[in-house]
This record gives structure tokens, sequence and C-alpha cells, in this order.
């Protein structure tokens, strides 16, 4: 165990390019290194979507250069119909885990929750290292499946039983490409659960004197919760990933049944269980899903409230509802499972709080909707980005109503129906937070600010553009396309091809969209104006230190706070808002009671 | 800009629902006995969601019209329901919302999952395998025979691991490569899977079923309407996934018991 | 509710809010006003008391997810063959519970060295090497235990049963190590005399949730195998 004050008492910023930039301590450093890998692995995931797309929309068109990364899987730079689904599945694992979960829960969350509490450094700094370290390994472990035997698995990011467990009978990639698989996502899991270590003590031993948890910031409860969510998920994915691995290298069976042949041949394992293996993956997959939303629903807040220069209707109904939320998601994740052979008075049990997701869900899109009434909104690519969020949340949420219900999953299951639906309100919601996240916290982190105009062109682009391709979604779901199909066979899928090419075309066009904001990006890093300490007038404790911060965060001083984090629309002396760490005591003054 | 947005989020959202309004893209026609439960509950559901997707995006698109960059002078108000009125609201109109829907829903549910198919429905057994589903009928003795997994052959077109030399009830059984079924005649359907999880999904039947290896599951459905349909998989199941199909066809009952003898005629 | 205080507030701005209004947290954030955060640790919890309920906690999942896996795999099928475990559990099961005696004497020892009562008692080294080498005594035990089955032909793929006595034992025992790596820690920390309570705190917790883990799994391994 290393604790903060015996770190604290040796805390000297490290001189040497390797322990700065690379193995630092630094929770900074490492919340950009989380960023970085994001970054990376989007882009990654990003280019995976468009060959996807491209085949769906014309099965024998040659995708330039894909033969070069696997002769086998696209001969000529046509795809098979194996590799796209080695591709889907690759896609799906690295978005969910490696951007959606990173990007706005450890990268943000490193960066900013320390700065927020009002702390040094996360406690265990030396954890906070691996934590990175670790799920670095685990993407290079899940990248280098591209290249090793026939590729990546092929079974989709859920990667059901028993075609994870039979091993390379069952198709190309099921073999070593299962094992890198799941080598890559326990190592993700433990770099996750290192994450949560620091994340909940820093929240809850380190803030600073006058920092009561109510006073924290929305984006620091927002992690905070979901540090929480982690913490139970990762733990029992590892463990399911843990007998995965089991049944390939060991020759074990958790999860192959009996009396399966493959090729005319008895596969040699028995008795396992396949339904196992889905009540292990959902529930982490169902939290999983609120751990990629809920910081996003924190930063959207925390950056309309600065925009909006008044603060929510109620800070502590946002804070119950992310907690509601957060609770209710481990009690549905059998939602996944309705017409999975599970007891199907199981699936009613799992419908009701499902539905009753919608409450918690409801009250924060009202909260946000109604607090913009009677505010003073400003318009930048940071708040364009936070309302686009709203948007999309609703926009994705609504579906749920659906899918929640048993019966009507009869029919959407396994749709583009659902495929629409999770890509709105936990894809394209989510990237929308990470955007708004980065556009307004990238001054702090950077010490420059972005690009505006690019910011805004950037946001009309990927908001008209993600709704192109994904409300369709829902159409061909309806229509009933079944979701994972390389190519549409089937009589009743060929009127829907229209829809696909139509979809394939966004997807382009918003995909290099994308590329503005890398360009900005980039050149803001080295080329932007240099950022003042605080930009946006705001009130939180990020912004009452210099820019870029010190490496202890506040310059050897500990800031004592005053004031609940959002004094907006007051009268004081430096403006319509009062900083947290401001002992001015102004007129008006928001306060939760 | 912000009334920009504002008319860019009420255009999406009108172009939105033209679609589902003019029922472009929408499941065919119902063939089942159960289905119309469950697109009754689908167009209830599209009512309650459609309005709250409408209302959502209208308010945010109006407040942000009217709320942004406002002159120097302006004033921070505050909505006068606050946010306990919000949270009342949420409750109750959101809560018996979807609560209803759930309760409703659950009588679409029953139907199909909760209720035992009835004595004298026509089982037939389903077999998923990668990538093709094989079906079999009892035959005039009305029993299936036991399956030897050690005994399945592609090559010799044993798909079932069936040995009709040592078990009398397999002697008779006769498999093909397409369902048929009678009209308005009750199917149990059995659905057994030979090595991965698949599914079985028929949209004018409004059935959809995994596959659980391992664990042999039933359904019971009753078509109402002849004519030809088809039946995908829909739980990825490797390579073939998107290629795994078979037709249903939905007889009259003369012309199944043809079909049934022209059948058996070639096993 | 957000509400809006017209008045001026009753505060007095030079008095600084020495608790939070969150309830039952609140104390956490006593700091002192010149904000040096050692003296504050004298106060608010150390972060390690917290962090090792946080890696308890995930300890727990994981093994309950075994658990649950454990039953699951059970009814699901009729293969599962029963056996008897080797009886060398049981003696291990004694070693894990001594070396938390031990560990808890030496806490106590430490407490009073720390006290400023140093030339009055022995080092506390001595009872902390003697858990070492209990724990070290029972990892090595389980591994006799795994040769024994070994012996009798059960293997880890041998049977379900047999899968998850290996599975279940041996992450018990991949935990027991970092405890041991725990303990080797804080006895390196004591001998330059830079060891801190929490740390030793953290650390014994830890270990006797080992205790704790080994009991439960003995007793489900003992009814479900």
């Amino acid at each position: 165990m290393h604790d903060v004050a015996a770190h604290a008492a040796h805390h000297a910023p490290p001189t040497s390019f390797i322990r700065k930039h690379v193995f630092s301590l630094d929770h900074k450093v490492i919340g950009k290194q989380y960023y970085a890998l994001a970054l990376v692995a989007a882009l990654v995931g990003m280019v995976l979507s468009w060959f996807m797309r491209i085949h769906l929309a014309w099965t024998n068109a040659a995708i330039p250069g894909l033969q070069l990364l696997s002769p086998n899987g696209a001969p000529g730079g046509v795809m098979t119909p194996e590799y796209y689904l080695q591709l889907m599945t690759m896609h799906g694992t690295i978005m969910v885990f490696f951007v959606l979960t990173t990007a706005p829960f450890a990268a943000f969350g490193n960066f900013f929750l320390p700065i927020q509490v009002g702390a040094e450094d996360m406690p265990f700094p030396h954890f906070n290292m691996m934590s990175f370290w670790v799920t670095f390994v685990a993407f290079l472990v899940l990248m280098s499946s591209f290249f090793v035997g026939d590729g990546p698995t092929l079974g989709g990011w859920t990667q059901y039983a028993p075609l994870n467990a039979v091993g390379s009978v069952a198709g190309p990639g099921q073999g070593a490409g299962v094992v890198l698989w799941a080598i890559s996502i326990a190592l993700f899991c433990v770099g996750q659960l290192l994450g949560a270590l620091n994340f909940i003590p820093t929240t809850l031993d380190l803030r600073v004197k006058g920092m009561s948890l109510m006073r924290l910031p929305l984006s620091a409860w927002a992690w905070f919760i979901t540090s929480c969510m982690g913490l139970t998920a990762f733990a029992v994915l590892m463990p399911a990933c843990i007998l995965v691995i089991l049944d390939h290298v060991a020759g074990t069976s958790f999860f192959v049944a009996s009396n399966l042949v493959m090729n005319d041949q008895m596969l040699p394992h028995s008795g396992g269980s396949t339904l196992l293996w889905q009540h292990l993956f959902w529930f982490f997959g169902h939290p999983e899903v609120y751990i990629a939303i809920i910081p996003g629903i924190g930063i959207v807040s925390h950056i309309l409230i600065t925009n909006m220069r008044k603060p929510m209707l109620s800070q502590r109904v946002l804070i119950y509802s992310m907690g509601a939320l957060a609770v209710l998601s481990y009690m549905v994740y059998g939602h996944h499972m309705f017409v999975s052979g599970m007891n199907p008075f199981s699936s009613l049990a799992f419908s009701f709080p499902t539905l009753v997701i919608t409450i918690p869900s409801s009250i924060v899109v009202l909260i946000w909707t109604f607090s913009l009434y009677g505010s003073k909104l400003r318009i930048n690519s940071a708040s364009l980005f936070a309302l686009g969020f709203i948007s999309m949340f609703v926009s994705g949420g609504v579906s749920g109503f659906f899918l929640a219900q048993p019966s009507i999953d009869i029919m959407l299951h396994a749709t583009y129906f659902v495929v629409g639906h999770f890509h709105l309100v936990m894809g394209v919601a989510a990237m929308f937070g990470i955007f708004a996240g980065t556009y307004f916290w990238f001054p702090k982190m950077a010490g420059r600010m972005m690009n505006e105009t690019l910011g805004k062109i950037h946001f009309w682009l990927s908001f008209v553009g993600a709704y192109c391709i994904f409300m369709p979604f829902h159409y061909l779901g309806m229509a009933g396309n079944v979701r994972r199909y390389s190519t549409f066979v089937d009589d009743f899928l060929q009127p829907l091809i229209p829809v696909h090419r139509f979809i394939t075309i966004a997807a382009l066009i918003t995909g290099a969209a994308q590329l503005i904001f890398l360009y900005n990006l980039i050149h803001s890093r080295f080329w932007g104006a240099p950022a003042p300490d605080n930009p946006w007038e705001a009130t939180s404790l990020e912004w009452s230190t210099a820019t870029p911060p010190p490496w202890d965060n506040f310059g050897g001083k500990h800031p004592v706070v005053y004031h609940d984090p959002y004094q907006y629309g007051v009268q004081s002396s430096v403006g319509d808002y009062v900083m947290q760490t401001s002992p001015e005591q102004v007129k008006t003054e928001h306060e939760e009671k | 800009m912000a009334k920009f947005f504002a008319i860019t989020i009420i255009v999406i959202a009108i172009l939105s629902a033209i679609p589902i309004l003019r029922h472009t893209w929408v499941a065919p026609e119902d063939i089942s006995t159960h289905g119309h439960l469950i697109d009754e509950q689908m167009s209830e559901t599209m009512a309650e969601a459609g309005i709250s997707f409408l209302a959502a995006q209208f308010i945010l698109a109006i407040f942000v019209w009217r709320f942004s960059n406002p002159g120097p002078d302006a004033k921070i108000k505050k909505f006068p329901g606050g946010a306990k009125g919000l949270v009342i609201a949420a409750l109750l109109v959101v809560g018996i919302e979807v609560m209803a829907l759930g309760i409703f829903g659950v009588k679409a549910w029953a139907n199909v999952y909760l209720s035992p198919p009835s004595a004298d429905a026509m089982p037939i057994q389903v077999q998923a395998g990668q990538f093709a589903f094989y079906f079999r009928y009892p035959g005039p003795d009305g029993k299936l025979g036991p399956i030897h997994p050690e005994l399945i052959n592609e090559g010799s077109q044993n798909f079932y691991g069936l040995d009709p030399e040592h078990d009398p009830d397999s002697k008779d059984d006769i498999v093909t490569a397409e369902m048929a079924i009678p009209v308005n005649k009750e199917i149990h359907l059995l659905m057994h899977s030979k090595d991965v999880g698949h599914s079985f999904f028929v949209r004018e039947l409004r059935v959809q079923q995994d596959f659980v290896p391992g664990l042999d599951v039933s359904l019971h459905f009753t078509a109402t309407k002849v004519g030809k349909y088809e039946i995908v998989c829909t739980q990825l199941c490797g390579l073939g996934h998107y290629n795994m199909k078979a037709y249903l066809s939905v007889m009259s009952q003369p012309d199944f018991d043809d079909w049934m003898k022209k059948e058996a005629a070639m096993q | 509710m957000a509400t809006t205080v017209h008045e001026p507030p009753q505060i007095d701005p030079h008095r600084l809010p020495d608790q939070g209004h969150s309830g039952n947290f609140g104390w956490r954030n006593l700091v002192p006003a010149d904000g040096d955060l050692r003296v504050a640790l004298d106060y608010s919890p150390p972060p390690s008391s917290t962090g090792i309920w946080v890696v308890l906690f995930a300890i727990t999942m994981m093994f309950a997810a075994f658990t649950s896996a454990l039953i699951v795999r059970k009814g699901s099928s009729l293969d599962w063959q029963t056996f008897t475990l080797p009886s060398i559990l049981y003696f291990n099961t004694l070693l894990l519970l001594a070396s938390s005696v031990t560990l808890e004497v030496s806490r106590r020892r430490v407490a009073t060295f720390m006290g400023g009562l140093k030339s009055q008692v022995e080092s506390p080294a001595r009872w902390l090497y003697i858990t070492l080498f209990l724990g070290l005594l029972f990892v090595a035990g389980q591994y006799v235990a795994w040769s024994q089955l070994s012996a009798q032909g059960l293997y880890l793929a041998t049977n379900p049963s047999s899968s998850f006595f290996y599975v279940l034992t041996a992450t018990h025992a991949l935990h027991v190590l970092g405890g041991l790596g725990g303990l080797i820690y804080v006895i390196r920390k004591l001998s330059k005399s830079s060891l801190r309570r929490s740390t030793l705190d953290a650390t014994a917790r830890y270990w006797h949730f080992m205790d704790v883990l080994w009991l439960y799994l003995i007793l489900l391994l003992w009814i479900k195998l």
C-alpha cells in the first residue's frame, strides 16, 4: 500500500523523460495517456466500421489495402463473410472497452477528479500507473489478434457460449483469437479495478476542507458512481474470462454443453452451461453501458451549467438519479436474454426494473431541459455537444421502451433496432459527452484553446450525420433486418439494401468529419492560442489553479472550499459567478436545502 | 447558431417520425394467432415513445431558441415548477406510462411463453447446426426416435444421428430441409441445437427463440395464412450465419398431407 | 431543492465551514485551515483504509461470480462427480487461522512499539516473520493438496468438480501470495522505521479476509464437491 502522505512527503516532480511522460505517477499524465489510448482506439474502431459499412452496402466492392491487413480475410480487398464478423467483433470490443470506458471515465476522471476534490494526486499513484499500462497491454493483446493465426475472433463483443469455448473448429479466430480476446478483457478488468481502487478513496478521503460530498461537482459524482459500478462489474467479468480461457487451454467444460457435434465429430467437452456465460457476461454487460454513459451525464451537466450561467434545478436530484441508474443497472441485465431460453418468468421479472429505469432517465432529461428555462445559454462547441448529447440520449432512450418489454423483444431482438438503440444512447451520446468534455477541458489539459470554428463544423457534421446513420437503423429493425449478417441474402432483406447504402454514405461522411476534430486537437495542442486559467468563467476547483496545472495541482497550497459547486447567476466582484475557492459571500446564493 | 440548432432538432425529429407515421418500413402482416397482441403492444409503445420523443426534442429546441445569447440585462430565472414538480411529473406520467405498458405486455408474453401447448398440437423437431436447419416429423407413430450424436454424418445425410436399425421410433421419422405445416393447426416446435447457439426467427409468425446447446427448449404457435415464409437464424453462430435460413410453407391440410407423403417416400 | 436566498447570508466570511452539510460523510473533510494534507490525515481516514475495502469488495464479487458459476454448472448437468477433499486442506485451514493470530499479535506489538516504548518490547518483526512463514506453509500445503489430487488422477479438466476445485483454490492461493507480498512490504517498511499504521492495518484486514474467504471456500467445496 502506498499512502498518500508517504507519497506526498517525497513528492518531487520527476526529472527524467521516462518518469515524466511514460511511466508517470502523475494522475494528469495518466489521464492524458488514457485519452491518447482512447483516441487511437476510436480511430481504429471507426475505420473498422467504415470497412463493415462498405461491405454491407456493396458486398463485392474491393476495399483498397484491406488485403494487406489480412490476405485470407480479404482476398483482393473483398471481405469474406467471416472477416466481416471478425472486424465487427473488434469494432464492438474496441469501442465499448477501449473508447467508451477509457475516455469519459478513465481519461477525464483521472485528470480532473483529484483536481475537482482538491487533492494533490490519487492516493495510490503506483496502482494508477499500473492501471493505465495494464490497459495499454490489454489493447496491444487485442490488436495482436489481427496478426495471429486466422485472425481475431468472430464471436461478437458479447462472445456467446459455446461459440466462444469450442475452439477453432467453430470458425476462424475461434481458437487463438478468442484466447487473446479473453486475455485482453481480463487484463482490461484488472486495469479498471485498479482505477476504481484509486477513484473511490480519492472521492471519499482526499477532499479538501469545505468540500463536502454535496459540494462535489456533478462530474466528480459521476466518476465516483461509475467507479463503484466498475468495481462490481469488472470483478465479475474477469472470472468469466478466466473460465473461457481454461475451456480453451486446459480442456475444462464450463461453457461447452454435452453432445455437441461439429464437422461430424463429437466435441470432447461435455456438460457445460451455455446460459452461464450469458448470465455472467450480462451481469457485467448491462452495468457496462451505464459505465459508458454516466460519466457523460456528469460531464454534460457540468458543462451545461457553466454555459447556462445558472445551476441545475436540483443538484441533489441529478445525483440521486445517477445513483438510481447505477443500482438499477444491476437488476435488469436479464433483458438481454428474453429469448435466450431463460425461464420466461425471469424475463418478466427482468422486464419491470428495466421499465423503471426510464424514470430516473426521464428525471435527468427533464432536469436538464427545464434548467435551460430562464438561463443565459452560451453557445460554443462544448455546449453544442452537450445539447446534442441530450437530444441523442432522448432519441436512444425512447427505443428502450420497446426493448424493455419481452413481448416486443420477440420481434426486435437481434435486429438493427437494437443496434440503433445502443449506438445512439451509448455510442453517439457517450461520444458527444467525450467531445463536449474535450472542447471544455482541453484548455486546462493542454494549456491552449481549441479552434471554435472547426469545433462547430465538427459538431454540425457529427450531429446530423449521427442521426442519418442511426435513425434508419430503427426502421430496418422494425422491418426485421437481422444484425450481424455480413451480406443480405434473404429475400425479405433485398428491399432494405438501399437504406443500407444511404447509411453507409452517411457513415463515411460523418467518419470523415471526425478527422476535422483530430486535426483541431493536434493543431491546437501545438499552435492554439494560449489558454487563460479560467476561460469559461467557471466555478469548480479545476479552474482555480494554473493552466496547465502544476505537478501537485495547486502549487503547494491546498484550496479551501466555501461554496456549493455552481454559484452562477449571482453578482460578485468577478462577474456573474463565485468560484468554490473564493471566500466572497454574495447576495444571491444558490444552495441545496 | 442556437436558433439553427433548434430548427435542426425539430426538422430531425419530424423527419424521424415521418417513416413511422407513413408505415414505410414495418413488419410484414402477422400470420399467427398470438401476433396481434405483440403488434398492438408495439403500436401502443410506439405512440407513447413517439410522443415522449417529440415532446422532449421540441421542448429542448424551444428552450435553446428562447434562452441562448440573451442581452446583457437579461435576468436568470428559475423554472416555476421547480425540480420537485418535474420529479413528481416524471414519477407519475412516465412511471404510470411504462408500468401500464409493462403490465399490458405481460399478456402478449404470457400468450407465447407461459401457456402450455394444447394436447393435440403437432410436434415437429427443429435442429439447428452450422449453418442449416433440419426438421423432423415423428411420422405415423407420433414418436421421435432418440438422437445419437456420434452417428451424425452429413455425408450420408444422417443429419440427426438417427439409428433406424435399432430404434423402432426412428424408423418412420421424416427429416426435411424445409418446414411445412398445416394452416390453423397448433405446432409444438421442439428446438435442438447440434453445435452452438442459434435462433429461430420468422417475422410473419412473430416468433423468435434461441436454441440453447445442451438444453432443448420448445415453442408453440399456430399459423393462420397459407404461404411461404423465411426462417432465419438471429444468433451469431459463425461465418455462415448470414446464410443460415430455411423456408416455412404453411399449407392447407390436404396439401400438407400430400407433401408429407412425398417426403416420406424420399426417406 | 435549489432555492435562492435573498437575504444576506448569516455566515461570517472569515469563519471556515468546519463541516460539510452532507450528513454522515461530512466529517471526512475536516481539514485544517492551512490545508496541510499530512496533518489532515490525522483527522480523516487514510485512503488505504478505504482502499482496502475496495479491494476486498472486488475479491468478494469475483468469488461470488465463481460461486454462482459453480452452482449453475452443477445444477445444469449430470456429469458432476463428487470426490473427497484431501485432508491436508483441514490442516492448511489451521495454518491460515494461526497466521491470523500471529499477525494480530504483531499488530499489537507494533502499536506498543510505535507508542514509543521501544526499549520494553522486542521488535514486532519476529511475529511478522512467523506470519509470513505460516502463510508460505499454507500455500505449500495447498500445493501438496493439488499434487495429492493429481496423484488420484483428478486434474483440472477431469470433471467440473475438480475444475472448480482447482480454479477456486488457485485463485485464493494467488490472493494469499498477494497478501504475502503485502507482509514483506510491511516488514521492509518496519525495518526502515517508516511503517505507517494504516499500511499495517490494511494488510492485516486483507490477511484476515483471506482467512474468512478460505473458510467460506472450504465450506462451499465441502458441501458441493
